[in-house]
């Protein structure tokens, strides 16, 4: 039993625990939609997207979650924008945002003196530098999506489900998508801190994947997902603890151990 | 019969639905073009017409998925979109994610959302409707199952399902009669029976003449522009066949008239493939 109480003696792991399972629930129920509505590389793309805003805050002394959350709204609404009447197509605007925000994040950082302690940071998180400050803010964002989630369970679920029933029934599909997209971007930000802008796409698809195998409704897909993002986190930030391996890492591996395990169990149930 | 009491009704009661001179088209290809036609109370109608001729595009367009060009869509002589959910959308099977974690039961009670409230729970009046909607397409034992998991037929039934379930005063199924199994047939034509009976109005596109013929009080023929809208006695004749189908059309010399219609009814995806409006 002391193995499992003995990180806890530290506040940092308390810290770094708690946002870590908020961080899991949050992604993983924001990702039951990301596989669903096949927004895995959007997911990916808002992440990185982020990295420009991260070092811009950085530079001006300014409040890293905020710049992450400017960032990434500015890029889910200009995929929007770029794919509006179908000029090009999303998996391409996506893909040329992408690479743009990631070369400006990297040339900003660049120019800092710290660079590689600071890139790699942000790049895989660094759940133990969590400070209280940033518990609040993670958790107050993560009800306010949650919330929003819960309130619009049905029209999201139409919407992503059947488009042309969301005519029938008069619903702003257009809007709701937006939405949908800006919720996304802000979950990302939220996993800034535990997971880093490169494995936060992972935490989005990977326990909604592994959900999707072992449910057949949305409500429990929700609910199993959520489960197994709050499970991965902490299971994987002990083997952080324990073998000494990147926190992000060690969550999304767990996760990904999860996912393969669902993925046989599927298997052999079926033949 | 029939026809007398089709045409009474036409002059006396306020037109469920009426086409004005509408164009709609994806870019610069224009699909439909100066299109008006107006449908009467319960009325029954079959959309015919050849691969590509717009029939899904009229249908999406009626739905308020595409936008108008020009002209304008009444029902109840109002604006589209100035009511809630009176009309019900029965989509190609191709159309639907049926890999998407719903059960039959999930997918029905879709059909109640708008009335029940967005925020709101099911009532007693949901749950039963639903029910009821699924006794009547034959699936009641089939609610928990993944929809999925159902047969071509079956998922159809689901759809119809969920649009009787809406309470619709307009009804629209897309090929509901292309690539699924008798039962489903006969189920989606005694529901075609039942709908007049409740007064409600369905326009179902079909590439089955026999049945537009048969069990249709009005046919719409469609290419691009509308070519014939009436009885379908008064619709299926050489001249508007001719002219929907063109070269597709052989007439013999026995009077028998043969219409061939080479590719599956995906036609909206194709229509490249085929000769456009100028």
């Amino acid at each position: 039993m002391n193995w499992l109480l003995e990180p806890l003696t530290y506040e940092f792991m308390q810290r770094g625990l708690l946002a870590s399972v908020i961080v899991g629930v949050l992604c993983a129920v924001m990702g039951t939609y990301v596989v669903l509505r096949g927004m895995a590389f959007l997911g990916d793309a808002i992440a990185h997207a982020i990295l420009p805003g991260v070092a811009i805050a950085y530079i001006l002394n300014g409040d890293l979650l905020v710049g992450a959350g400017v960032a990434a709204v500015v890029v889910a609404l200009s995929i929007g924008l770029f794919t509006k009447e179908g000029t090009i197509k999303e998996d391409t605007a996506i893909g040329i945002l992408f690479a743009a925000a990631l070369s400006l994040g990297v040339a900003l950082i660049s120019t800092m003196q710290t660079y590689a302690v600071d890139l790699s940071h942000i790049l895989f998180g660094n759940v133990l530098g969590v400070s209280t400050m940033d518990i609040w803010l993670i958790g107050g964002l993560s009800v306010v999506i949650l919330l929003i989630v819960a309130l619009l369970y049905k029209p999201f679920l139409v919407i992503s489900f059947d488009p042309v029933l969301a005519a029938t029934l008069r619903l702003p599909a257009e809007l709701l998508r937006n939405l949908m997209l800006v919720l996304l971007a802000l979950t990302v930000v939220v996993s800034l801190q535990t997971v880093g802008v490169s494995l936060a796409a992972a935490m989005l698809v990977t326990p909604a994947a592994t959900a999707y195998l072992l449910t057949r409704r949305l409500l429990p897909m929700m609910l199993v997902s959520a489960l197994i993002g709050a499970l991965s986190s902490v299971i994987g930030l002990y083997v952080s603890y324990y073998f000494n391996i990147v926190s992000g890492s060690a969550i999304v591996l767990t996760a990904t151990s999860m996912f393969l395990f669902a993925f046989s169990w599927n298997r052999l149930k079926r033949s | 019969m029939k026809q007398a009491r089709l045409s009474i009704a036409m002059s006396h009661i306020p037109h469920r639905l009426e086409v004005q001179n509408i164009r709609i088209g994806y870019s610069e290809k224009i699909i439909l073009d100066q299109l008006s036609f107006q449908v009467p109370h319960g009325a029954r109608v079959a959309v015919v017409g050849p691969n590509g001729a717009g029939k899904s595009t009229l249908f999406k367009a009626l739905v308020g998925l595409l936008p108008l060009q020009q002209g304008q869509i009444l029902i109840h002589g109002e604006q589209l979109g100035s009511h809630q959910d009176c009309v019900a959308y029965v989509p190609q099977r191709e159309e639907v994610d049926w890999r998407f974690p719903v059960t039959v039961h999930d997918v029905v009670m879709m059909g109640r959302f708008a009335q029940m409230g967005w925020l709101k729970r099911a009532s007693a009046y949901d749950r039963e409707a639903v029910q009821k909607s699924l006794s009547q397409m034959g699936i009641a034992d089939l609610a928990d199952q993944s929809i999925g998991q159902l047969s071509g037929g079956q998922q159809q039934r689901a759809f119809l399902a969920r649009a009787i379930a809406q309470e619709p005063h307009i009804l629209l199924m897309d090929e509901p009669f292309t690539g699924v199994d008798i039962t489903t047939q006969e189920v989606t034509l005694r529901l075609l029976d039942h709908l007049q009976s409740q007064e409600v109005t369905a326009m179902v596109s079909t590439h089955d003449l026999n049945l537009a013929g048969s069990r249709f009080d009005l046919v719409l023929l469609l290419n691009h522009r509308l070519i014939a809208f009436g009885t379908p006695q008064e619709v299926f004749v050489k001249e508007n066949l001719a002219q929907a189908f063109g070269n597709s059309l052989l007439v013999m010399e026995n009077g028998m008239m043969l219409v061939d219609e080479c590719c599956p009814p995906d036609e909206e995806h194709h229509h490249h493939h085929h000769t456009e409006v100028k």
